[in-house]
């Protein structure tokens, strides 16, 4: 009973933090009502047997990403979002646009409902299916990770180095320019 | 109730309890120490040889008016002392401080000493710690004021560029020691090579070891690192405008960071409650036989203190640039390259 309790404590902490992070108007607190939402995630792994991704949310995305989204805010000093300004001006609002977001929406929706329906080891926490107990359940990871996912993962080390080129390449040809 | 639960519960509570007088007693060493270096007295008057002097600084800004600059973030403004000590109490949690003890055969099964003993104990510690930097960087931001807004910019900028290199260097801890889990690794230091020098990993990884309490400096923002509160430039940082209580809680949180730092760098390198000295002593078979493990962690930890402070009123502060310059050119190559080569050398003796 508690262990349910929390995880409604949780989920409805990750769902209204999320959802206030696009109602909000200040950046400020968009960016700290984010990180809430990552660490009610974080208490959600862990009810799922998954310390060590819970951790790992935190230390990657709470510890560093957001500190810099904070950072790029404070440095940039952004104003409060005007509804009014906002709306008219901004090349979001292009029909063409909205169109392609709305069908890229419904693809993702499609795709996690399907993926939903398919999976049929949804009750199972996530640490019991590795070999062996908790303690094991990193080690595990690591393995599975350099072995079986090897590609995945390789892959996925090749597109974060290529988005650090190109920022790297965007900000120095905006130093250029200046 | 169980007996063994309340005496963890009493644990708990003492490890708390221990937090927070350390902050006191560091405020009085440092200000001890600075007086000893600077051949004067420091704090004399209030107790013996100024030994209630804490209590006189609490009480004096418990009793300060509160001030909110006009134009502050309401809200936030309130809230990062707050987040900033709660991280600091939080994240000695998984700390553990003593090997297991039955209180002299009172209990039946022994109880670990510290609060939790989590088996992926180290990251909990540093995901908790880098939740530390929100509460300096909403100070700066949310006090409405350019110094502030600098100070959090620089720490915010600091504790990222550290962060990297103080995780690395413990990674190559975590791989000696075969663990996560802080206690774990800890054990992993038992006994001796030859009988003479403590199994420490001090041994192994001196540059780890560098590495480590150089970050660690740096993320607790202390000198020669202390550039969000560089008082030639930014008068006091990013704690500018808060006063009272809410102004106390940022030392408070730095202190506690310290004693952490400290605990850390004691369970990962210097064998926790191993041992006192490098080498062996014929107190340490006492020690061990006693369950006085934690009187050796507690003074070892003594030690790192007495260092950060030393240092601190030793050493001129860098240039912010040097700073950084220093962390991402010369900090973090070193540590990779220590990992590297520990990874190698531990293949190939257990391979």
């Amino acid at each position: 009973m508690p262990e349910a309790l929390i995880f409604y404590v949780f989920s409805g902490l990750a769902i209204v933090a999320s959802a206030l992070v696009i109602g909000q108007r200040n950046p400020m607190y968009s960016v700290l009502l984010l990180v809430l939402s990552l660490a009610a995630m974080a208490g959600l792994f862990v009810q799922l047997d998954a310390p060590f991704v819970a951790l790992a949310l935190m230390i990657v995305y709470a510890g560093a990403i957001m500190v810099l989204f904070l950072f790029v805010v404070m440095l940039l000093n952004a104003p409060q979002e005007d509804a009014l300004t906002w709306d008219r001006a901004h090349p979001l609002r292009h029909p063409v646009v909205t169109r392609f977001g709305t069908v890229l929406a419904l693809v993702l929706i499609v795709e996690l409902a399907y993926a939903l329906m398919r999976g049929n080891d949804l009750a199972q926490p996530v640490g019991s299916r590795a070999s062996g107990d908790l303690v094991s359940s990193v080690r595990e990871l690591g393995r599975v990770l350099f072995t079986d996912y090897m590609f995945a993962f390789e892959a996925t080390s090749v597109l974060i180095l290529v988005a650090m080129v190109g920022a790297v390449l965007m900000a120095r040809r905006e130093g250029e320019q200046s | 109730m169980d007996l063994r639960l309340l005496v963890q519960i009493a644990v708990i509570g003492f490890t708390f309890f221990m937090l927070i007088n350390a902050s006191a007693l560091l405020v009085l060493a440092e200000r001890k120490v600075m007086g000893f270096m600077q051949q004067r007295y420091g704090p004399y008057l209030v107790g013996p040889h100024g030994a209630l002097q804490p209590l006189a600084d609490i009480l004096k800004l418990l009793f300060k008016e509160e001030l909110r600059p006009k134009g502050a973030d309401k809200w936030l403004f309130t809230l990062a002392p707050v987040l900033s000590v709660t991280a600091a109490f939080a994240a000695f949690a998984t700390v553990p401080w003593g090997a297991e003890t039955t209180l002299f055969g009172l209990l039946d099964e022994p109880v670990k000493l510290g609060v939790a003993d989590v088996n992926v104990g180290l990251l909990v510690i540093f995901a908790i710690t880098s939740m530390g930097v929100y509460g300096i960087v909403l100070a700066g931001w949310s006090s409405n004021s350019k110094y502030s807004l600098f100070g959090g910019l620089r720490a915010s900028a600091q504790m990222i560029s550290y962060e990297l290199s103080y995780a690395t260097s413990l990674a190559a801890v975590v791989l000696l020691g075969g663990s996560l889990s802080v206690r774990e690794i800890v054990d992993a230091q038992q006994g001796t090579w030859l009988g003479i020098i403590n199994h420490w990993w001090i041994f192994v990884q001196p540059l780890g070891f560098m590495v480590y309490a150089i970050a660690g400096v740096a993320e607790t923002n202390r000198a020669p690192f202390d550039f969000p509160e560089a008082e030639q430039e930014l008068v006091a940082g990013y704690n500018t405008e808060y006063s009272s209580v809410r102004f106390a809680l940022f030392p408070q949180a730095e202190y506690i960071n310290m004693a952490t730092m400290s605990a850390v760098a004691t369970d990962l390198y210097f064998g926790g409650w191993h041992g006192l000295l490098p080498f062996y002593t014929p107190l340490d078979p006492l020690i061990e036989r006693y369950g006085l493990g934690w009187a050796a962690f507690l003074a070892k930890v003594s030690g790192f203190l007495f260092f950060y402070i030393w240092m601190r009123w030793t050493l001129p502060r860098y240039r912010y640039d040097q700073l950084m310059g220093f962390g991402w050119k010369f900090l973090l190559p070193v540590s990779v390259v220590n990992l590297l080569v520990t990874a190698a050398v531990w293949l190939y003796f257990n391979a």
